[in-house]
């Protein structure tokens, strides 16, 4: 090794520390692809939007749609589910944020910010426990709203958590009424 | 180092001169007789210029609206393009909106909806092209047996052998357009008579640019003022054929640009990572005979 | 590699408690440190580790198409689509795949032909020669069982004509074609036995690799004079010399594959693989991927019976015949000299054996008609002439010119005939003369 020693130790050492450079910076380029390829591809994220027509609806009727490979329900509840959900003291709440897309991040998780106004009566939410995923059942537990059977949480008429694990209420996707009878999801 | 170049100089020179006596034979063999070819296409395709060709190449957006057009205004009455959806057409320069539009403008076979039923309803972007045909036993009952290809990767599916040496100029010369090359020359082809003798089957078209005969079941599929083009250009045949070989080959091929721009960064690269490594290389082993 | 000659010496706390549990770090210090590497190797020797990035190359590439490939006959095709159109950087990753594994077979070629050129497989490297035998044959097996995954029409036929190599076998054969193929014609069961093995073949590929790379370390890497290394000046320590010479021939090999993946990533697959496969139609003219050609050639040259043995029979035997060749070249070679450079006559008949073989793949992808049946006939011969023939009486009669006493002084006589220009041969005086 001495023999590379003899000159210009500069010039030598700049030479080396490009080269190792650039030998980071290939394979740092050539590494992205294989992380690229694992996000979600054009064709899913072209699926991800679908219209839900809800005209059949009456009060205390819901209905589940696929959204992203999850249940999106879409349930329009009864006078006395809203009147519930409008009762509940924010203080009394497990998680006060609305989890509501359509809404700042940060709003509270007052019944009309669980919907949509002027269409009140109508829950929108992904119905994926925010615990570990599972599918709560509807219109069970003691809060009349949602019952996780896996590990017992339960959410209110509003889809608010209020008792067991799971830390945050269900989730209200992006969605609008782009008619009467029509909603769009996503 | 230098012997084994010359080596290969020889070497080159050697199988140059078995391929130039092989083709050369073969050439003999085959007796022209005009009437019965037996070797196909009987001529080979134009090589047209492109603007996708070359190292650089990009679509003309404007060519790929225009074959869209010839493709939904004549090809789409018999042929599918089952793998491109109303989406990407956006490469194309349309906007979202013209795009939702566009594809409102086709009927989708979809279901089966909560009765279980089957329904028909307007395409959405997220939609494929539909089929013209239910499928390809219909496709073929329908077209006097022959099934029309799906014409999603026609542009990389047909391709005329180019026979040595030239496929060798062809890495050079970056040569990669013999799709487009002989779907424009097939589709121009049809006005040419056939030598006096030949037997045309009944119910098939002579074109001496067709791959694999004498003749083709798909007749003359284009004519002149056919498809109406809004900005100015020739409505002719062979622009109609530039156009739709043009879009063919982006729905075959629709990251082409993308891979080209890729290829030149990549390649940039490696050329000055190769010279730094040269050089070091250099230095690690100066005052060491090897 | 035997603990006796290890020159580690572990000089961190970490490396000591590492090297007195499990000694990896003396591992990869003895074998791609302090290995010593003759000074003389030239830019064919970095194919070895070209070779190896490249197998690195295919299962990662290969492993994340597979996150995105469906191995069912109605699926595959259009999953191979979606990968070309929807997935991010799925062209890339499925042209680096495809054309890479058309760059593996132009590295594992040259590294066979340098093998050739300087005797690399005689005695006592028949072991180490045999194993990257094994290793082509895997590589062989898996890139066919890769072409097959697509399902285009040359995916189709090309397994076809490939599984119908074995009803050749007399009695057994059409039992051992049913038993691949898993029914009476290449279908899902097929392909999804392919699937499995293309990704299980290339692992074992690694696993051989380390044999033979083991191999490699036992006996010593061969050099352009052939003769053996006799003492530490003929030879440098592979980091940083062998190191970054391969690291440079590595990045020359990738600007090549490069310009294929990115310019040219269909000119070597055939375009009938872009139409999907139908089982009720042949295309007009099949062939196999151009690594295959020679040997196809050789298949298809055999158009006459030979005594019991059918022309198909005969086809396949000389098919394998020629690949069983490779495994014996160590013992057909009867030479006593390794290097060509040393054998005038050797290093003509190696030129044209390859342009033999080049010749073969030519025809392999031409029309099996008129004369070109004839001239792969007669290369054909060439081809067994070549081993049979040429290797074993060439040995016995051709006088060699003057071998150098060792490799040092090679290097030394090379450098002084290169003129005065070049300093570095005098500068290397220290190392040079022990």
């Amino acid at each position: 090794m001495s023999a590379i020693d003899t000159q210009d130790p500069n010039r030598r050492d700049f030479l080396y520390v490009a080269t190792g450079m650039a030998a980071v910076v290939g394979a740092g380029a050539f590494a992205w692809p294989f992380i690229d390829q694992m996000r979600p591809d054009a064709s899913t994220l072209a699926l991800a939007s679908v219209e839900v027509d809800v005209a059949s609806l009456t009060p205390g009727m819901s209905l589940i749609v696929k959204w992203r490979g999850k249940p999106v329900v879409v349930r329009n509840r009864t006078e006395q589910e809203m009147k519930d959900g409008e009762a509940v003291n924010l203080a009394d709440l497990k998680d006060p944020i609305a989890r509501n897309a359509n809404l700042p991040a940060d709003a509270p998780a007052t019944d009309a910010n669980r919907t949509t106004p002027g269409k009140e009566a109508w829950m929108v939410m992904v119905q994926v426990c925010t615990h570990l995923g599972c599918i709560p059942l509807g219109q069970e537990g003691d809060f009349g709203g949602w019952f996780c059977p896996c590990h017992g949480s339960v959410y209110d008429t509003a889809g608010r958590i209020r008792q067991g694990p799971a830390p945050e209420n269900m989730a209200v996707p992006v969605f609008k009424f782009i008619s009467d009878t029509k909603i769009l999801i996503g | 180092m230098k012997k084994i170049l010359t080596s290969l100089a020889l070497l080159g020179v050697f199988a140059a001169g078995i391929g130039a006596v092989g083709s050369v034979a073969i050439a003999a063999e085959e007796a022209h007789n005009a009437a019965a070819p037996t070797h196909f296409p009987i001529h080979e395709p134009k090589e047209m210029d492109w603007s996708f060709a070359g190292p650089f190449g990009t679509y003309d957006k404007a060519q790929l609206q225009r074959g869209l057009k010839v493709y939904k205004e004549v090809c789409a009455a018999c042929h599918s393009m089952n793998l491109v959806a109303f989406r990407t057409l956006e490469d194309l320069g349309y906007s979202e909106a013209q795009i939702k539009s566009l594809s409102a403008e086709y009927t989708i076979h979809d279901g089966p909806n909560d009765a279980g039923d089957m329904f028909d309803r307007p395409g959405k972007p997220s939609d494929h092209f539909p089929a013209p045909f239910a499928n390809e036993e219909a496709a073929a009952a329908s077209n006097g047996g022959a099934a029309p290809p799906d014409m999603s990767l026609l542009a990389k599916a047909r391709g005329v052998e180019r026979g040595f040496p030239r496929f060798v100029f062809d890495i050079f010369t970056q040569y990669a357009q013999g799709g487009p090359d002989y779907i424009h020359s097939l589709l121009t082809g049809y006005d040419e008579t056939p030598p006096a003798g030949m037997v045309i089957p009944e119910g098939t078209h002579y074109n001496p640019y067709f791959v694999s005969g004498v003749s083709l079941k798909m007749p003359k599929p284009l004519s002149d003022g056919q498809v109406t083009y809004d900005d100015g250009s020739p409505q002719t045949v062979d622009q109609y054929s530039r156009d739709v070989s043009a879009f063919l080959m982006w729905a075959a091929e629709p990251h082409m640009e993308d891979r080209k721009k890729t290829g030149f960064r990549v390649l940039v690269f490696l050329l000055l990572f190769g010279a730094l490594m040269y050089l070091t290389k250099r230095k690690v082993w100066e005052g060491v005979a090897h | 590699m035997s603990e006796g000659h290890s020159t580690y010496t572990p000089k961190t706390g970490i490396e000591r408690w590492f090297d007195a549990r499990m000694p990896l770090p003396r591992l990869v210090y003895d074998s791609f440190i302090a290995y010593p590497v003759p000074r003389n190797l030239n830019y064919a020797w970095t194919f070895g580790g070209i070779l190896a990035i490249m197998l690195v190359a295919q299962i990662l590439t290969g492993i994340v198409l597979a996150m995105h490939y469906t191995a069912d006959t109605n699926l595959a095709f259009n999953s191979v689509e979606k990968i070309m159109r929807d997935v991010n950087s799925g062209w890339l990753l499925r042209y680096m795949h495809s054309n890479g594994a058309s760059f593996f077979f132009v590295a594992v070629y040259i590294h066979i032909f340098r093998g050739l050129y300087y005797g690399s497989y005689k005695a006592p490297r028949e072991l180490l020669w045999i194993l990257g035998c094994i290793i082509y044959l895997l590589m062989m097996a898996t890139g066919f069982m890769g072409y097959v995954l697509p399902w285009g029409q040359m995916s189709f036929w090309g397994a076809t004509v490939i599984t119908g190599f074995f009803s050749a076998i007399p009695l057994v054969g059409n039992w051992i074609q049913e038993l691949l193929l898993g029914g009476f014609a290449v279908d899902n069961p097929t392909l999804n036995r392919f699937f499995a093995l293309h990704y299980l073949l290339p692992f074992m590929i690694a696993g051989v690799v380390v044999l033979h790379v083991w191999a490699l370390h036992v006996v010593g890497q061969s050099n352009p004079t052939g003769i053996e290394v006799k003492s530490k000046t003929d030879t440098v320590a592979f980091t940083p010399y062998a190191t970054i010479k391969d690291a440079f021939g590595m990045i020359v090999f990738l600007f090549f594959f490069a310009y294929f993946v990115f310019y040219l990533p269909n000119f070597l697959g055939h375009p009938d693989n872009y139409t999907v496969a139908n089982p009720l139609k042949t295309p007009a003219h099949i062939v196999p991927e151009w690594y295959f050609l020679p040997f196809y050639a050789i298949l298809r040259a055999i158009t006459f019976n030979i005594g019991p043995i059918n022309s198909k029979l005969g086809g396949v035997l000389c098919m394998f015949g020629a690949i069983v060749m490779l495994f014996l070249v160590p013992w057909l070679d009867t030479s006593k000299v390794r290097s060509a450079v040393y054998r005038p006559w050797y290093k003509l008949f190696f030129w044209l054996f390859v342009a033999d073989a080049i010749l073969l793949g030519w025809l392999g992808s031409q029309p099996a008609e008129g004369s070109f049946v004839f001239m792969a006939q007669m290369a054909t011969l060439f081809y067994f002439a070549f081993f049979l023939i040429i290797l074993p009486v060439l040995g016995l009669i051709e006088t060699p010119r003057r071998l150098p006493n060792s490799i040092t002084e090679a290097v030394l006589e090379k450098n002084k005939g290169a003129g005065g220009g070049h300093p570095a041969g005098a500068n290397a005086a220290p190392e040079t003369k022990g």
